[in-house]
């Protein structure tokens, strides 16, 4: 039978295209409880998660804790700015401290790659990256998945355009494993400072052409221009960022027909995506905001009885 | 695991019959106008319910609504087996509020599978009330749980294995008992 015999999920690149697969179809089979008048089933009575988030976040934070209530888990909130973290804790401390509350599974957000590897390593319980540095997000890569499977119907053979700031991205690198992984073809497209080249390691083509990019693809995946980055002057301004690189109704019309236009969200409304193409038919948005609480609901369900297997080598 | 020592049970007729006769009772203790829908629990039950509805829609003349449960959020031994088991889709998109239910599995063991089955459906409504149909009734109950309609109550010993082989799942039909070749320690039938 399958099963995924991971103690953690720490990155796409620890998982095998079945165990995508896996994970794939047991999210479709757990969207059902949405639609329900009670939406909770009681697979993870009894179990403890921590949310662990050093770094500001909304959606992917509500997102866990949706997921984990319905399946009942017992949930525990940790954000830095309210914990001892202000104090001058170590991560490890932190870790140590929650470990002692033994949770069966613990959800991490962290500004540095590899600080959910270092508490997988350390800890009993199950660790599930939920974003860390530059490096990883995984459940969103899942989502995004799931997402595209549902509207094509397949993976395998489809054309995936990944535009904007690939270098600061962990959703560009874990969407673009995922669906090299399971047979996509992938192209990240963005300013030449925004595109790391080692991408082409990844099995990804990279362009700084955004019409290069678009060009046959069936789905346009926009990421967020990080305003937080401006001052770093990797690109001299929005305008000129949103002229060359901003998805337009004028762009679209250019795309393939069918194509979808998927973003990790929080979107910059008329910098990377003009306001009419975000709210078009073809923008799936809110479709991935539903799929993100499925897809968590499966990992949780599947790493839920993993807690104290051997932690993964980190790569 | 060895399995040898086959018995049949049951043959591709006997089910044929079995599941008419079946239909024809579900009928009959209903009455004529009652308002009912039949679930299929996954995995074996719902190419079963698929046949009960097919001769329930021939001797009436009109369809009645299928589901399909999934029960394995609702096991009662999540927290002590340590591979997930697969989860596949409870597909029931009619109301189940005020309606009669009736149950469809293959096989009636231990009776966890349809505690799990009750509670799964709470979660999804209130039933005026459920019924339970099964194929075969194997006995060693551990729960106060009887089926409404059975097929065939056979006589087992605990560690035999009542094998339900459906043309839609294993490409024929058939009822077997197996008796493993050796005491191996051996899952029981959730």
């Amino acid at each position: 039978m399958a099963s995924l015999r991971h103690k953690d999920l720490l990155g796409i690149e620890q998982l095998s295209v079945g165990e995508i697969q896996l994970i794939l179809d047991t999210a479709e089979a757990l969207r059902e409880v949405a639609a329900r008048p009670v939406k909770k089933v009681p697979a993870l009575r009894g179990k403890t998660v921590v949310n662990l988030f050093f770094e500001p976040s909304t959606r992917t934070r509500s997102s866990f804790e949706l997921a984990e209530k319905r399946l009942s888990a017992d949930i525990l909130n940790f954000s830095a700015s309210t914990s001892s973290v202000t104090k001058g804790e170590t991560l490890l401390d932190t870790a140590y401290n929650l470990e002692a509350m033994s949770p069966d599974i613990i959800v991490i957000r962290h500004g540095s790659a590899g600080a959910p590897h270092l508490l997988g390593r350390k800890c009993k319980a199950s660790i599930i990256n939920a974003g860390d540095g530059m490096h990883e997000h995984p459940t969103q890569a899942l989502l995004d998945g799931l997402t595209v499977r549902t509207i094509k119907g397949r993976l395998e053979g489809l054309k995936i355009a990944i535009i904007g700031d690939v270098a600061h991205s962990r959703v560009a690198r874990s969407d673009t494993i995922l669906f090299s992984r399971m047979g996509a073809e992938v192209c990240v497209c963005g300013p030449p400072t925004l595109i790391p080249w080692e991408y082409e390691k990844l099995g990804a083509k990279t362009t700084i052409c955004l019409e290069e990019a678009m060009d046959g693809a069936d789905v346009i995946m926009m990421l967020r221009v990080q305003h937080e980055r401006q001052n770093e002057a990797f690109f001299p301004s929005a305008r000129e960022y949103a002229s060359l690189y901003g998805l337009t109704r004028e762009r679209m019309r250019a795309a393939k027909k069918g194509a979808i236009v998927m973003h990790p969200g929080p979107i910059n409304r008329g910098v990377e995506i003009e306001s009419e193409v975000a709210d078009a038919g073809c923008s799936v948005i809110l479709d991935q905001v539903a799929n993100g609480i499925a897809a968590r609901m499966a990992v949780l369900y599947l790493l839920s009885g993993n807690a104290g297997l051997t932690p993964e080598k980190s790569r | 695991m060895k399995k040898n020592e086959e018995k049949n049970l049951m043959s591709a007729a006997e089910i044929d019959l079995v599941l008419t006769r079946i239909a024809a009772e579900i009928l009959e203790k209903l009455g004529p106008d009652e308002d009912f829908a039949v679930i299929g629990i996954r995995r074996r039950g719902v190419p079963l319910a698929e046949r009960i509805c097919a001769r329930i829609a021939s001797s009436r003349g009109f369809a009645v609504p299928m589901g399909i449960l999934d029960i394995t959020l609702y096991r009662d031994d999540l927290t002590t087996v340590s591979n997930r088991p697969m989860l596949r889709e409870t597909r029931i998109d009619f109301d189940i509020n005020n309606r009669s239910l009736i149950l469809v599995d293959d096989v009636l063991f231990t009776g966890r599978t349809i505690r799990a089955a009750l509670d799964g459906l709470v979660d999804l409504g209130r039933p005026k009330r459920v019924q339970l149909a099964v194929l075969t009734d194997r006995g060693h109950r551990e729960l106060p749980i009887q089926a409404d309609y059975i097929g065939k109550a056979v006589q087992t010993e605990l560690g035999e294995i009542v094998e339900v082989r459906l043309r839609e799942e294993d490409g024929k039909d058939g009822v077997v008992l197996l008796r493993p070749a050796r005491r191996d320690k051996k899952t029981k039938k959730q």
